[in-house]
């Protein structure tokens, strides 16, 4: 794998981590590193996205109905750009993930923002997501059959 | 004769104004919060985003609230705001296999992988009010139970590795994905815009007309092979970013409806299919969307097609609640003018029948 599609896959599994957090936790752990100056290169926007489905789950794609996209870019005084998509309405959490994008292409701060923000935001999805899958197995359906009659 | 008819703008001022004043009812009662509508009404939030056709369960809550709770009211609000947005793209199809299902139940096969998992339903509840809950009720702790990391494949595509069951269609190359948001319906609608506008269509109507193809009415002999609600991630391939984007999960629900077989002299014999998918959990819309998309594929297999559910023009122009109430609802609208024509002609219609049928001393004496 080339180095550049290593960055990206690296950015994607960030995003992927980011979009699922609040705002407010993802501002919280942004706090703990000392910043560089940063502006928006594109002040925070709201939007549809049509989302996409496919016939019998696995065939031809359809319109499903839309879903609500906040986006925006943030550029480092450094000059990395950085991209925020979240759905929903919240623009200041799509400015922060581009922020954190646009860090993590950093030099500088790359390993700071997987270490202090994405690995600690993870991992706290990893419980949700293990919680939740635990409540539902739960509801799992054991079959048994009755025996009746002898031999 | 063109009558201008004023002096309504103060009764319809004060009429909004009795409206937020009765919307909010009581005031020595709670009032309700958004949060309270997307916690504890969340089938209503279910409802009106898939049929307002927008997934966003803030602005649902919200329209559900302004409108009273009457969610065909709360459906027409919030396709109203999603015109005043600007679309950025779409997504890339989202892949129900791979979603985090809270529930996925098989009425085709007991032993499927993954297994039967029942999830948060009102399956086998017995109906019966339950006063508990009326005031203070605090439910138990969820179960919990070691989650297995194996695979939940879709019942179809099992059925499918054995040629027991039509596969899906491919998209053809180049072909764009219709959207009746963009352009007219035009009949016959193919595939993708038919299940478009069974996504978006009222549940009552779906419904309605799912259960008459069981009663006879276009019948195909239905199974459910699978049900399955969850979450699903959804990525966007962003220009300015040049990959797919994560921008986060859904919650979807998905049926499978395994349908009676067909073959023909080339062609081996195998189950079709029907599908429904919807956002939120909303089980009752994608098997009635499901049994409904069966229907209108009946010409495409070859069947008769002589029931209402087997008419795509039918189905498909009378589905859409926003639509119909704003057709069935306008009546109530001033029609005063077009009224007074009718008065004008029945009248002079009313006039002739009495001259006509007047005594013939009457005419007699007249002549």
């Amino acid at each position: 794998m080339t180095q550049h599609n290593t960055q990206q896959a690296q950015r994607k599994a960030a995003m992927a981590v980011l979009a699922h957090a609040e705002a407010g936790e993802i501002a919280a752990r942004l706090r703990n590193l000392s910043l560089p100056d940063h502006q928006d290169l594109r002040a925070p926007e709201n939007g549809l996205v049509m989302l996409r489905g496919r016939v019998g789950g696995d065939g031809a794609p359809f319109n499903l109905g839309e879903a609500t996209v906040s986006r925006a870019a943030v550029r480092l005084a450094s000059g990395e750009v950085g991209f925020g998509y979240t759905l929903g309405r919240d623009g200041e959490k799509a400015r922060l993930i581009a922020l954190c994008d646009a860090l993590a292409q950093s030099r500088d701060f790359g390993e700071e923002v997987e270490r202090e923000i994405i690995a600690p935001l993870r991992a706290q999805l990893m419980v949700t997501r293990k919680q939740a899958a635990e409540a539902t197995a739960a509801t799992k359906v054991d079959f048994y059959t009755m025996v009746r009659g002898e031999g | 004769m063109y009558v201008a008819v004023k002096g309504g703008e103060r009764a319809i001022e004060n009429a909004h104004r009795l409206l937020a004043h009765k919307r909010r009812g009581d005031q020595d009662v709670a009032e309700i919060s958004l949060d309270q509508i997307t916690e504890q009404l969340g089938l209503a939030v279910d409802r009106v985003m898939s049929e307002g056709s927008l997934y966003d369960r803030e602005l649902a809550a919200l329209a559900i609230k302004q409108a009273r709770g009457d969610l065909i009211e709360a459906i027409f609000l919030v396709r109203a705001f999603r015109a005043t947005l600007p679309r950025f793209g779409a997504s890339e199809p989202v892949d129900t296999g791979a979603m985090r299902v809270q529930r996925r139940v098989s009425a085709t096969f007991k032993d499927i992988p993954g297994g039967q998992i029942l999830g948060p339903t009102f399956d086998y509840t017995h109906r019966l009010l339950d006063p508990s809950l009326a005031e203070g009720f605090v439910p138990e702790a969820p179960a919990m139970a070691e989650a297995s990391t194996a695979p939940t494949p879709r019942v179809t595509d099992i059925l499918g590795r054995d040629g027991l069951i039509e596969s899906s269609p491919e998209a053809e190359d180049g072909a764009s994905v219709g959207d009746l948001t963009r352009e007219p319906l035009n009949f016959p609608a193919d595939r993708d815009l038919r299940l478009q506008n069974l996504a978006r269509g009222d549940e009552g109507f779906l419904l309605a007309m799912g259960y008459s193809t069981q009663r006879g009415y276009g019948r195909n002999h239905p199974f459910v092979g699978e049900i399955r609600f969850g979450e699903v991630e959804v990525e966007f391939v962003a220009e300015d970013v040049g990959f797919a984007v994560p921008l986060g999960a859904i919650a979807l629900t998905e049926c499978q409806m395994v349908n009676q077989f067909k073959g023909s002299a080339t062609e081996a014999p195998c189950f079709t299919r029907g599908y429904g998918l919807a956002f939120g959990q909303s089980e009752r819309k994608t098997m009635s969307m499901a049994l409904v998309d069966r229907a209108l594929r009946a010409r495409e297999l070859g069947e008769e097609a002589l029931a209402p559910a087997q008419d795509e023009e039918f189905v498909m122009s009378h589905s859409d609640n926003v639509q119909a109430t704003g057709f069935v609802e306008h009546l109530k609208l001033p029609h005063y003018v077009d009224f007074q024509s009718e008065l004008g002609l029945l009248r002079k219609l009313r006039q002739e029948f009495a001259d006509a049928n007047a005594p013939d001393a009457m005419k007699e004496a007249a002549e």
